[in-house]
């Protein structure tokens, strides 16, 4: 560590290695730590009015964590309703980080080894460019596109392939489509960065020694992926679950997501130390998916760093 | 390396031809009607400096690439829309590709995996090649673990693995130290000896292509120059090209005085014509007038023992090269630069100060019609 510090300061002079210093710091405990340290704090709290906060009232307590697991009935009762958005969720953003993955490799496979130069560029810029549009835009561009009288149910109907408006958000199409497009960026590139380093010989080898196109992916270029559909896997998933603006947007009227939860505790419900829990509940169990599946695969955080 | 080698000499070695074949990227043309057969078991050379399409001719027979026009054919058969996991041939890259997440014997065992081959019979297999390449018991190491002809031998292998009927090699010694480089040519043609196989070996180094191949097509800008053993190659070059490429030449600009189908005289401005013989093998006729390359071989230059000798010229020496076993000289005639290179036997004393009488035997020198040389 002492070392470290001392070839930075060598190598960039100490004005440099403050500044980085300070930046790294700030960000890290200023904007990370200390707000989820806050959140931690609330969730074991009660939600109590302003004046008793300080008071004797004011003890740590599990209860909000409670209320996640049993709700309000009888203290043997399970939180079935609460519990199951939080498995709906997530199955829903495995789901869509899956659709995601079947997406994106093929589009990166190609950037990464059949297009070259000026073709790739244009390419990624093609992929970039939908991204200057603002999020909640672009989801509300998919709540017109699938609505009743939208360009999909008009010109299914119009070529004659079904009769009556579908309703697309209420089957929740449109919101998966738009959570699929909105970090579809995400795991193009980390794949791209995975599959670009491969030597081109590798690829041509397996092809020479007999193996047909569906061998040439499942034993040369996945294996040597892996890292990258890891990386690209893990973002897709977190980002997903953690989305707010697409399923608010989009989602059916009947279905919440695990979000819309902790978002109503803070803001309708007025209880932030319930929204805290909720947060704390949906940001670990999300951890531990993610280490568990990593586990599963043999993945490690260091390759996935790459 | 022990060469016990069961069950891969392939009794049904397959010919190869190729028959008018072009290959066009755009406007480049990178294979010039390329026509040849080679015969099944031979070993086969292709010689030619970075960028002269023998690589692309490679991958014209490995199926990597097909042919604007013309045909390849295998065993007699078309090639065309055959794909190269589909062809009797096996490549080894210039890198080798071998694939670092797999071990040893996991690479070697490749192809076979590919065909479903289940894991038992699989893991004989690798043994018995790891065996062949004298690496045995090797198999569970990593492919980064191995020094570099380690590496090169498990690629052969992993190539041996499903016989192929044809090796097509991509330069695979060019990343070895030159030690390692001469032993693996000696070991390269040992097991192409043992297998019984097509070996097809495209090299930029001539002296890899001079010990290895039974024959050499020499190649430049897409076209096959000449076709022929080591000797017929180096002896009797049929272009300029060829004569400059392969080994070290001196060569002459001359003019052809007279040619009776047996010997030529030729003013190469150095004092008396020289006389050499016409081309035993057959080149391009010159005629009485015609502009000419004369090229004489460093080696087949010598110090005159006496003045009645033919071919007889005097020199200027210039600078010496000291290699040991051999001296290089560099001498100068009215201008010229020329090469001469003595066995250092401690004969031929070069008086630096006076001219030297040199001279060379009427059938070492090859008189061509003027062509495109070789660049140094």
């Amino acid at each position: 560590m002492r070392d470290l510090f001392y070839d930075l300061v060598r190598r960039n002079g100490m004005a440099v290695c403050i500044y980085l210093m300070l930046a790294v710091s700030i960000w890290v405990f200023l904007l990370i730590i200390l707000p989820q340290l806050t959140m931690l704090d609330y969730s074991f709290r009660f939600n109590l009015p302003p004046a008793k906060i300080g008071g004797p009232e004011d003890v740590y307590t599990l209860e909000q964590y409670r209320y996640f697991f049993q709700g309000s009935g009888a203290s043997d009762g399970i939180n079935t309703l609460d519990i199951g958005i939080l498995f709906k969720t997530l199955l829903s953003a495995v789901f869509v980080t899956i659709f995601d993955l079947i997406i994106c490799y093929p589009v990166a496979f190609v950037l990464a080894k059949s297009s070259t130069g000026a073709k790739a560029r244009l390419l990624v810029l093609a992929l970039i460019v939908p991204y200057w549009i603002n999020e909640i835009l672009r989801a509300f561009a998919f709540r017109i596109l699938f609505g009743a009288t939208g360009v999909i149910n008009e010109t299914g109907m119009g070529i004659g392939l079904w009769d009556t408006p579908i309703d697309f958000i209420r089957e929740d199409v449109a919101l998966y489509a738009g959570l699929a497009y909105a970090y579809i960026l995400l795991m193009i590139f980390p794949l791209y960065n995975a599959i670009e380093s491969l030597d081109r010989n590798q690829i041509e080898a397996a092809r020479d020694m007999g193996a047909n196109w569906w061998q040439v992916h499942a034993k040369v270029v996945i294996p040597y992926a892996k890292p990258g559909i890891a990386s690209g896997m893990t973002m897709v998933f977190m980002l997903t679950s953690g989305a707010l603006a697409a399923p608010q947007i989009l989602g059916g009227p009947s279905n919440l997501w695990f979000t819309q939860l902790v978002y109503q505790w803070f803001n309708s419900g007025g209880n932030w130390p319930r929204g805290s829990a909720y947060a704390m509940v949906l940001l670990i169990v999300c951890i531990a998916l993610v280490l568990l599946v990593m586990r599963l695969f043999k993945v490690s955080i260091g390759e996935i760093r790459q | 390396m022990a060469l016990t080698f069961s069950g891969v000499v392939s009794s049904m070695t397959k010919e190869i031809s190729l028959e008018h074949v072009w290959v066009e990227f755009g406007e480049f043309t990178a294979v010039h009607k390329a026509n040849l057969n080679i015969a099944g078991g031979e070993f086969f050379s292709f010689l030619g400096p970075s960028g002269c399409g023998k690589t692309t001719l490679l991958r014209c027979i490995s199926g990597f690439q097909e042919p604007t026009r013309g045909k390849v054919r295998i065993g007699g058969e078309d090639m065309k829309g055959v794909g190269p996991n589909k062809r009797p041939t096996a490549l080894i890259f210039q890198n080798l590709a071998l694939f670092p997440l797999r071990s040893v014997a996991d690479n070697i065992a490749f192809p076979l995996e590919v065909r479903g081959v289940d894991k038992k019979t699989r893991r004989k297999r690798a043994d018995e090649l790891l065996e062949l390449i004298a690496l045995p018991g090797q198999g569970d190491k990593k492919v980064s673990e191995l020094s570099g002809g380690q590496k090169q031998r498990v690629a052969i292998a992993r190539a041996l693995a499903v016989e192929p009927d044809i090796l097509l090699l991509d330069e695979p010694l060019s990343a070895l130290d030159l030690k390692l480089r001469q032993h693996m040519r000696t070991e390269l043609r040992a097991i192409q000896k043992q297998v019984g196989l097509t070996f097809i070996y495209i090299t930029h180094d001539q002296g890899e292509a001079l010990t290895m191949s039974d024959r050499i097509a020499v190649m430049n800008k897409g076209k096959i120059e000449q076709i022929g053993d080591g000797r017929s190659i180096y002896d009797h070059p049929t272009t300029s090209f060829v004569a400059s490429f392969v080994g070290e030449n001196n060569v002459l600009d001359g003019t052809v005085l007279s040619n009776d189908g047996k010997v030529m005289q030729i003013d190469a401005g150095m004092g008396t014509p020289f006389t050499v013989e016409s081309h035993p093998a057959g080149g391009p006729a010159l005629a009485p007038g015609d502009a000419c390359h004369l090229f004489i071989r460093p080696e087949a230059l010598r110090v005159s023992r006496d003045d009645s000798s033919v071919n007889q010229f005097e020199t200027n020496f210039v600078t010496e090269e000291f290699e040991g076993n051999m001296r290089h000289i560099m001498m100068n005639t009215n201008g010229k630069d020329l090469k001469l290179s003595l066995i250092n036997d401690g004969t031929n004393a070069i008086d630096a100060n006076s001219p030297v009488k040199l001279d060379f035997a009427p059938e070492l020198g090859i008189a061509l019609k003027p062509g495109e040389l070789a660049s140094a």
